[in-house]
């Protein structure tokens, strides 16, 4: 079924020197780079890639420098030509595009976000956005309200008229962000968007962008050297190294059950509570009562359990609170449903993809486990106290560990 | 004491004048042509540059520098600068040698930055061309009057082609030194968004390298007044044939006078010129954020 992947990378080469086809000869195919390198003067920069993104799915390159990714990236713009093989996205193969083919697909296909912003410095913010929308040819008009627009998603409202210079490297960053999204690209391709800015606002552009995807679902190749970051916003994962992939997953696959020894070695750092979610640690309440049942069968359950108190949910397993045997006492009502009305007391929920690295501050804060709840409210399981730093120290590469 | 043989002689010399024999027996009509059209240019331009009054030509040049040095004290020396050179008696003088460098400098710019553009594109260009512009300069600058006499004879003719040969050089190597120096990121970007190359030339290297190519022309400009100079050798008449006649009189003061008229002139086009190759976006930028 390889028509249903948005972009399909097939059996890329990338060799730098006189004559680069020469490294694709079988008699130098098995050479390793030093080799190669060695007796043809050649330098690989990739082997044989290949891989395949989703529609709307946002896709890491991550490895260290020097390792292909930012290569990689520019080969699917043909800003560094690929030496052999095939780039589709969409059905269409950008590899093998003539002169005004690519013109067309840069124009319109796909964006790219660069490290260093790459921004125009003699052009203002709004002109810097629209630039995508002037290199297609539309009118000033039309490219300036689209160009404000897409300023106003990056939360830059009101810089319009200043210059670059004038702006943090974190506000430039979402100027060419706000660039790329303007022409409304199928495939956003960022190289290393956010490793020149501070970690504060590092941060602070990653849930952005989460935000953002989870609004746009945009189709995004994402490079980074930064794990943590490719944890967080990749919903897979290539890893690279000398110019070949040596794993792809999910952040769990990755971090719990590493391809080898450097995979394992990059990863060991990776710390559990930004990996680990809610989800992964929950686990089904001890008691539960319903909101139908009368006060007195609920205190009558609490005191069977030898409980002090439990969450409720209605019919349709919608989280509605705690009940505890003291309120029972203290405030009689005649059923749940109003007894709920009159306690007061507030519970601090959270919802499946919260990291562990989050519920911390929750879990110091209440004396009740942490109910997870889906997004329509419902109650999925709760997170105890004990669960979120027994996973934290926990061994990965074991068995129990993988089955999270 | 070891002579160098004088059987081992290589005779460049006889080479160069072979060539300009040939060029003179077969390209004379050309030549005269360029001569002709160049006389006319360079009439024009003086014609113009005298018939505007002094009253109104140096209080143009003070507003003029008062608006791109950004401070009136500036515009009313480089109007009393100009003044000066009147008092002495040479605003004529003054206006003839202006006249040859504003058509040396123009025909400089227009042959030069388009020869920087393409030496910025191709390396195997620039590795041509980089010892040539540094022979260009380093050549006394009178070696050049020799086939500038000979093509056009005497004149301000042979006086404006000598000088666009000494002082191309920096608007060529400028222009090519600041496109280069443009930061890739910003050409890739505007690559990765679909932009012609002649897109990425005007949108972004040429406006990047505008500094750098105005220090070219600031530069281009001195060399040329001071090559203007040296053309009275070949009989271009302005203040650099007032210094050579009052060297050959022996009259000092006025050799002194017609020296730092010459002075002025260069003080009031380098202060304009120069100040151009500051950024203007630079400036508006601070206006915007403070």
């Amino acid at each position: 079924m390889a028509e249903n992947h948005f972009v399909e990378v097939k059996n890329i080469w990338k060799v730098f020197g006189r004559e680069p086809k020469r490294a694709l000869l079988s008699k130098n195919l098995q050479l390793s780079k030093e080799e190669l390198q060695k007796k043809t003067n050649l330098i690989l920069a990739l082997k044989n890639i290949s891989f395949s993104v989703e529609k709307g799915e946002l896709f890491v390159l991550m490895g260290l420098s020097g390792s292909g990714k930012s290569t990689l990236i520019r080969t699917f713009l043909r800003l560094i030509e690929p030496t052999s093989g095939s780039i589709l996205v969409d059905g269409e193969n950008v590899a093998a595009m003539k002169k005004e083919t690519l013109q067309d697909f840069r124009r319109h296909k796909v964006s790219m976000v660069f490290q260093h912003y790459g921004l125009f410095p003699h052009y203002t913010v709004l002109q810097n956005a629209a630039y995508g929308l002037k290199a297609r040819g539309d009118k000033k008009e039309e490219r300036e309200e689209v160009a404000r627009q897409t300023l106003e998603t990056v939360g830059l409202a009101g810089w319009e008229d200043y210059y670059p210079h004038s702006l943090s490297g974190g506000m430039q960053q979402r100027v060419g962000l706000a660039r790329a999204l303007a022409t409304e690209p199928d495939l956003l391709l960022m190289d290393e968007p956010f490793s020149g800015l501070d970690p504060l606002i590092r941060r602070q552009m990653q849930d952005e962008l989460v935000e953002l995807q989870d609004k746009l679902h945009k189709t995004i190749i994402f490079v980074t050297h930064d794990l943590h970051e490719a944890l967080k916003l990749g919903d897979r994962i290539a890893i690279m190294r000398n110019g070949e992939i040596i794993q792809t997953g999910s952040p769990e696959e990755v971090v719990t059950e590493p391809a080898d020894d450097y995979v394992r070695e990059f990863v060991q750092d990776a710390s559990p509570a930004k990996v680990l979610t809610a989800e992964n640690v929950m686990e089904d309440p001890e008691v539960l009562l319903y909101a139908w049942q009368g006060p007195k069968t609920a205190r009558k359950i609490l005191k069977d359990n030898r409980r002090e108190w439990a969450f409720m949910v209605d019919k349709h397993q919608t989280f509605l609170g705690v009940v505890s045997i003291d309120d029972l006492d203290k405030q009689p009502s005649p059923t749940m449903e109003q007894f709920r009305e009159d306690s007061n007391e507030e519970i601090h929920t959270c919802s499946p993809e919260m990291s562990l690295e989050e519920l911390f501050p929750m879990a110091a804060k209440t004396n009740y486990p942490i109910p997870v709840l889906d997004d329509k409210g419902k109650l999925m399981g709760v997170v105890r106290y004990r669960s979120i730093f027994d996973s934290m120290t926990s061994d990965y590469s074991s068995e129990e560990a993988a089955d999270v | 004491m070891f002579d160098f043989p004088e059987t081992i002689r290589i005779p460049v010399g006889d080479w160069v004048d072979g060539i300009m024999d040939w060029i003179i027996s077969n390209l004379k009509p050309v030549f005269d042509f360029i001569g002709d059209v160049g006389l006319q240019i360079l009439l024009a331009v003086e014609d113009i540059l005298v018939f505007v009054p002094w009253f109104i030509f140096v209080p143009l040049v003070g507003v003029i520098a008062w608006k791109t040095l950004g401070s009136i004290r500036q515009g009313i020396t480089m109007a009393l600068l100009l003044f000066m050179v009147g008092t002495f008696g040479y605003w004529t003088h003054a206006m003839t040698t202006l006249s040859v460098v504003i058509v040396a400098v123009a025909i400089s710019i227009c042959m030069g930055i388009p020869l920087g553009i393409l030496m910025s594109r191709s390396s195997r260009l620039e590795s041509f061309l980089k010892p040539v512009l540094d022979a260009m300069q380093t050549m006394p600058s009178f070696v050049y009057l020799i086939p500038a006499l000979m093509l056009f004879g005497l004149g301000r003719v042979p006086a404006t082609f000598a000088t666009i040969i000494y002082a191309i050089p920096p608007v060529i190597r400028l222009t090519n030194v600041g496109i280069r120096e443009v930061p890739s990121d910003v050409i890739e970007a505007a690559r990765s968004f679909g932009s012609s190359e002649r897109e990425i030339l005007f949108d972004a290297q040429l406006p990047l390298a505008r500094p750098s190519i105005m220090v070219g022309i600031n530069q281009t400009t001195m060399m040329a007044l001071a090559m203007v100079v040296i053309g009275s050798m070949i009989g271009n008449r302005g203040l650099g044939m007032e210094v050579l006649l009052a060297i050959n009189r022996v009259e000092i003061g006025q050799g002194f006078e017609a020296g730092i008229s010459i002075v002025f002139l260069a003080i009031i086009i380098d202060r304009i010129t120069h100040s151009l190759s500051n950024d203007s976006y630079q400036k508006s930028k601070d206006a915007s954020s403070s």
